[in-house]
């Protein structure tokens, strides 16, 4: 218990990674959504292409040619740099196909009322079709915050100095295996259910009657982590 | 000069010919409520209107511009043109004023808190005003509609498009939706299609009657009623009239 400090050195990493990557991940996630569902053929193929490829691919061969590969045509990231690319990047094909799902499950008829207004497509889709489908996909976002920081922990093999590095650093040193990783497991365990009730409060508060899932309808969807 | 006049306009859908040449015009202030069976093409005939899904062949002349002209812009017309929907569509996600004041803000780009003041207005107009926070999701089929109305008519639209505005909605709501429309009747240009006869026979300045993708007669309500000229119309109206009772 003496090396906690040294331990707790490696949350800032984590925490860094997974806010880096949900938000970068977010950004391009739903420019893929639009571009996917809203698209010319051409946009619309190439961000289904983007979507199978980072779905259809480990997450840590991703990571390992960012970091291991990239550099033999010359492009050379830090392991942290490349840690983040590789995550943002990652998420974002996951975050595109909840929105996509969200946009998709706004009746038709919203976008032909905004039309019917004067407005243009694009003003529909962002002052109509994306305030419901954001509130939409709240509950599959809060998975994907709470999947992401435990997946960080995938960069040990980059050499990334997170929450689980230095775990494995004492743990060697100390021989003291079961104990460490138990207080590592607490450590994610901790901020996992943080996340999830942070993100729960946050939905409660920008919930719009009629607007959403029922809630029976996203227990049945969803793999909620904790809670029954 | 029309306010509205469509001329001649033809629509299909793969082999299916839904609009067969019809032709009318609507004038300002003018009320006129389009009657037939289901299935005729009378949602085609309002979305051909306002080019939601413009027509194949024709005219669509809105206050002497031709809106079927391809490089007219679309958006600045269908300002002119309120839709009113069977089924509301209503925004979820705002209240009631927000629904209304939107266009005010977004198309009109009228600063917030005039579009929102315009937006009380109407609401007060179609008797809403306590309703105003309100999501769509709190309010009856009833509201709904009048809300759905406040929002075309915010936009100070040229004429307003109405589909089957009170068929969504149970009997003791119909009344004070047709309410509302009746105020409305000579201030400002409607087309209507509706089942409800009573009201097209009290409200209409004429009543068109459409089968078969095309218009097969059209009059005031005394003629239409009293003596059409069609035998197929005195059919119609005859067997409506039971349906759904004169009023
Ligand atoms: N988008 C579409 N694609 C194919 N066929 C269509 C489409 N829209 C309408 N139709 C067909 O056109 C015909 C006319 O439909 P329309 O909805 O205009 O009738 P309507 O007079 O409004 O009927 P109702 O009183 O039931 O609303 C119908 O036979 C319908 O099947
Ligand atoms: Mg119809």
């Amino acid at each position: 218990m003496r090396s906690l400090p040294e331990l707790l050195e490696g949350v800032p990493i984590t925490l860094l990674l997974t806010f880096c990557a949900i938000s970068a991940g977010f950004a391009l996630g739903l420019l893929l959504a639009l571009g996917r569902v809203y698209g010319k053929k051409g946009i619309s193929y190439s961000c289904i292409a983007y979507l199978e490829i980072f779905r259809g691919t480990p997450l840590l061969v991703q990571l390992f040619i960012i970091y291991y590969g990239l550099p033999n045509i010359g492009i050379i990231f830090s392991p942290l740099l490349a840690a983040l690319l590789g995550l943002s990047l990652n998420s974002a094909a996951y975050q595109a196909e909840y929105l996509r799902g969200s946009i998709q499950a706004i009746p038709a008829n919203q976008m032909i009322a905004g039309r019917t207004l004067g407005m243009t497509r694009f003003q529909s889709i962002r002052t109509i079709i994306l305030p419901q489908a954001l509130r939409i996909s709240i509950p599959a976002w809060s998975n994907e915050l709470i999947y992401l920081l435990k997946y960080t922990s995938i960069v040990v093999y980059i050499q990334v100095r997170d929450l689980t590095f230095q775990a494995k650093d004492i743990a060697a040193q100390s021989s003291r295996y079961l104990e460490t990783f138990l207080v590592v497991a607490l450590i994610y365990l901790l901020f996992t259910i943080l996340f999830s009730e942070i993100v729960d409060r946050v939905e409660k508060r920008v919930r719009i009657p009629g607007v959403g899932l029922s809630p029976r309808i996203v227990k049945r969807n969803m793999k909620i982590p904790f809670k029954t | 000069m029309h306010m509205l006049e469509v001329v001649d306009i033809y629509k299909s859908y793969g082999s299916c010919e839904v609009l067969k040449g019809l032709s009318f015009t609507v004038d300002k202030d003018e009320t006129k409520v389009i009657i037939g069976t289901s299935g005729t093409g009378k949602s085609t005939l309002l979305k051909c209107i306002n080019q939601l899904d413009p027509p194949d062949k024709g005219e669509v002349w809105l206050e002497g511009e031709d809106i079927t002209n391809p490089s007219i812009d679309l958006n600045r017309i269908r300002q002119k043109i309120g839709f009113v929907f069977q089924d509301f569509n209503l925004f979820n996600h705002l209240t009631a004023l927000q629904n209304v004041s939107i266009g005010l803000e977004k198309v009109k780009k009228i600063e917030k808190e005039n579009a929102r003041e315009k937006a009380l207005e109407e609401l007060r107009r179609v008797g809403l005003e306590k309703q105003s926070c309100q999501y769509p999701a709190q309010l009856s089929g009833g509201q709904k509609q009048r809300v759905g109305i406040a929002r075309a008519l915010a936009m100070d639209p040229a004429i307003i498009l109405f589909d089957e505005p009170t068929s969504a909605l149970d009997p003791e709501l119909i009344g004070d939706v047709l309410d509302v429309m009746k105020n409305l009747a000579g201030k400002v240009a409607m087309l209507i299609v509706t089942h409800e006869m009573g009201f097209a026979r009290n409200v209409a300045d004429e009543i068109i009657f459409m089968e078969g993708g095309t218009i097969i007669e059209s009059g005031p309500p005394e003629q239409m009623f009293n003596n059409p000229k069609k035998e197929r119309t005195r059919q119609f109206l005859g067997r409506i009239s039971t349906l759904y009772g004169k009023e």
